[in-house]
């Protein structure tokens, strides 16, 4: 109840700024919850070309595919490029024994992904959706997470990594919005990563593909095509369970993921201007096994945390960090954490704006946190 | 309805991104629609082959007599047709025979270390040891196996000694599991024995999947996935089914057709002809076979692994059993406790 007179009031106090489209319904509008901040690459990286999200994933995939024989994909769609057309061109240049379509059902994908890595090949699953990944849940969760464990190491599936688009996209409603990282977090042997844009997406997809554990790699469908950095063209990868520090700060830590972090960013610049407070800023990235350090070394510096995510508030990862936080930093807490994230209903369609931990409930949390 | 759930994924990614779908995609559906008016003779419709008819009939389940069950044997142990005699050697039909025995010596010892409480579970063989030994005599020894928790005769044909068998019942310094899971899963690499899962059918997929990173290796080696008949009611049996077909895997699905699912008999699990009605259904070849005769099984086994690894092709053996309850073991009691100690999987 209380939420949703919180939730009544933001409503009012948001419309002035709401996008035309969104506002009235509009087939084909965008969303525009945040502002997109591209990171940059420092020369010595070499050559880089302009890339979207989508792009930068495909040319991921394009060397995975290129460096190891064993490796094929695999998913609905994925032999025309996929319906967000991630894996673009890759049939045509590796054949269709490598880059293929599966029949229509998630826990066949994820069984038979699991089987190809327990062959010996680099398994590389496409789920369409993230909210299409439950008929699999069995799967991943009581055999790819353990399948190590139970045999002893005597068999494994290091070498699987399963794709899904995942969060918020404007006018996805229900079942093409969620974030499910929180199940799948609840899970030992998993891991689960989650890139902010392209240049972080490539490096990123590239060290699950090769790590020697089931990973799962979701990719906020917003940024497919909205996120547009100079991405290097040479193969490169990046650390699992390494956070990144993206804006510095001292007042207080606004801790993100995805899509999330840009939201974050701009918080973090309207605190600047309105309150004068300096936010660092903290993009988790990988969800298992978390970067715990980076993130009790930053609230032991600021001593003030925000933890948002577009996942429902309970059980959300929020809610984990928050509890290893407490535990770690107690006396060095100014407030108590709080949370920002979607509510605990189903995502809705046309009150997404309302749903989401936007710039503005994220900025309200400062003052809170501030006041406090 | 149909059609619009299945577009929806792409209106949604086209919607938002301006997804176009090149020409080849559109040329797909106006074939599509056009498809009914084509082959005025005979139907076109992509995805199926048939006639046209005039008469409003539905297909019923009796419309054939019901798969046939292959034997070489007749009751009294006696080849029936020659020709189908599998000519084994002496020395091979020993062993088979004794392994079959150790098997189901194995398994009365097994069975009372369970009633006594030496161990905390243990899952019989009776009356399946012919399904085992006969199939995994018709296997290379290289062929990877995928088991449910019902087939210790094959990895005992595979050489597996009884101390390790023992050593995972016992969960004891000396299993290759680490004591991590309750008895009766085993697993070996050695042995090319995949570790058993409790979780029915999920080795089905999987199976499938290193049938086709197999096929891609071009090993000469296929997949066998046991499984029992009530299994085969789960989800993932289906996918297993749909994928091997689709992808052209070279898997052998060996359903271990005991007439029940702990208490559960076929006629609760299943109306159709069997498991084995299915395997046309899915694209699979297919053959169902006395699994109480050690030839046919033999003969079942070793043509499918023929099919399979020269034409990579699923095929689906149905393995027909009992399972028998041995005079010295009366049914146990059905006090819960007890009953979870037989069944706790
Ligand atoms: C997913 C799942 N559901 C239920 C069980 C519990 N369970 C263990 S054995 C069994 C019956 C299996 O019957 P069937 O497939 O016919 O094999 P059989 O025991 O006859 O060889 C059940 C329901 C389980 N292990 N996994
Ligand atoms: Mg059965």
């Amino acid at each position: 109840m209380k939420s949703l007179l919180k939730l009544h009031s933001l409503k009012s106090f948001l419309r002035p700024s709401l996008p035309s489209a969104i506002a009235h319904g509009l087939p084909g509008r965008q969303s525009s919850h945040f502002t997109y901040v591209p990171d940059t690459v420092a020369e010595a990286e070499g050559e880089t070309v302009r890339q979207n999200l989508f792009q930068s994933i495909n040319s991921a995939l394009d060397f995975a595919l290129a460096t190891d024989d064993s490796a094929v994909i695999f998913g609905e769609d994925v032999g025309f490029g996929g319906v967000f057309r991630c894996t673009v061109g890759l049939q045509d240049k590796y054949g269709k024994d490598r880059v293929f379509n599966t029949p229509l059902c998630e826990q066949g994908i994820a069984g038979f992904a699991i089987g190809v890595a327990v062959g010996g090949a680099t398994s590389i699953a496409e789920m369409q959706f993230a909210d299409y990944i439950f008929p699999a849940f069995d799967q991943i969760v009581n055999e790819a997470a353990k399948y190590r464990y139970r045999s002893g190491n005597l068999f494994d599936c290091g070498k699987l990594t399963i794709r899904a688009p995942c969060g918020a996209v404007g006018h996805g409603a229900l079942y093409h919005s969620q974030s499910p990282e929180a199940y799948f977090a609840h899970t030992p042997g998993l891991k689960i990563v989650v890139p902010r844009g392209p240049i972080k997406a490539k490096g990123l997809l590239l060290s699950c593909i090769r790590d020697d554990n089931p990973c799962i790699f979701l990719e906020p469908k917003v940024l497919y095509r909205s996120a547009v950095e100079m991405v290097p063209t040479k193969e490169y990868t990046l650390p699992l369970s390494s956070a990144d520090i993206v804006d510095e700060g001292d007042d207080i830590t606004l801790l993100g993921w995805g899509t999330q972090v840009h939201v974050l960013r701009e918080v973090a610049q309207i605190a600047r201007q309105q309150l004068n407070v300096s936010c660092e800023v903290i993009d988790l990235v990988t969800i298992l096994p978390w970067d715990r350090q980076t993130v009790f070394n930053s609230v032991k510096k600021t001593g003030r945390l925000i933890i948002a995510h577009e996942a429902p508030i309970t059980n959300g990862f929020g809610a984990e960090i928050a509890a290893a936080v407490q535990n770690e930093c107690f006396l060095h807490l100014e407030a108590p954490i709080e949370r920002v994230c979607g509510f605990d209903t189903p995502f809705p369609h046309v009150f997404e704006p309302f749903y989401l931990p936007d710039k503005w409930r994220c900025f309200s949390a400062i003052k809170k946190l501030l006041n406090y | 309805m149909a059609g619009r759930l299945s577009w929806s994924a792409i209106s949604v990614a086209r919607r938002s991104f301006g997804l176009q779908l090149r020409g080849s995609q559109a040329q797909l559906i106006n074939s599509r629609t056009l498809s009914s008016a084509l082959g005025e003779e005979q139907p076109n419709f992509p995805g199926s082959r048939s006639k046209w008819t005039e008469k409003l009939e539905f297909v019923q389940p009796d419309l054939y007599d019901g798969i046939p069950v292959y034997r070489v044997m007749n009751r009294k142990g006696e080849v029936i047709d020659p020709a189908y005699d599998p000519k084994l050697e002496k020395d091979t039909l020993v062993k088979m025979y004794k392994r079959m025995t150790m098997l189901n010596t194995m398994d009365r010892i097994m069975y009372e270390s369970q009633r006594q409480g030496r161990i905390s579970f243990y899952m019989t063989n009776y009356g399946e040891e012919g399904t085992h030994i006969g199939s995994a005599a018709a296997l290379d020894d290289n062929d990877l196996v995928y088991g449910q928790y019902r087939e210790a005769g094959v990895l005992m044909w595979r050489g597996f000694p009884l101390d390790r068998f023992m050593n995972q019942c016992y969960g004891n310094e000396g299993d290759m599991g680490k004591g991590r899971q309750m008895p009766v899963h085993y697993g070996s690499t050695e042995h090319k024995f995949v570790t058993i899962s409790s979780p029915l059918a999920t080795q089905m997929p999987q199976a499938v999947g290193t049938a086709y990173a197999f096929k891609r290796a071009q090993n000469g080696l296929c997949v066998i996935c046991y499984f029992g008949e009530g299994t085969s009611s789960e989800g993932d049996a289906h996918a297993a089914f749909n994928f091997s077909a689709t992808l052209d895997c070279p898997i052998i699905f060996f359903c271990r057709n005991n007439g029940y699912a702990i208490s559960t008999p076929t006629s609760e699990q299943y109306r159709g002809d069997g498991v084995a009605a299915r395997g046309p259904a899915y694209g699979m070849a297919t053959i169902r076979v006395d699994g109480n005769d050690v030839f046919a099984v033999y003969n079942a086994t070793k043509a499918a692994r023929h099919l399979a690894v020269t034409e990579n092709r699923p095929v689906l053996i149905e393995a027909m059993t009992y399972r028998p309850t041995l005079p010295s073991h009366p049914t146990p009691p059905h006090t819960p406790g007890e009953d979870r100690a037989l069944h706790p999987l």
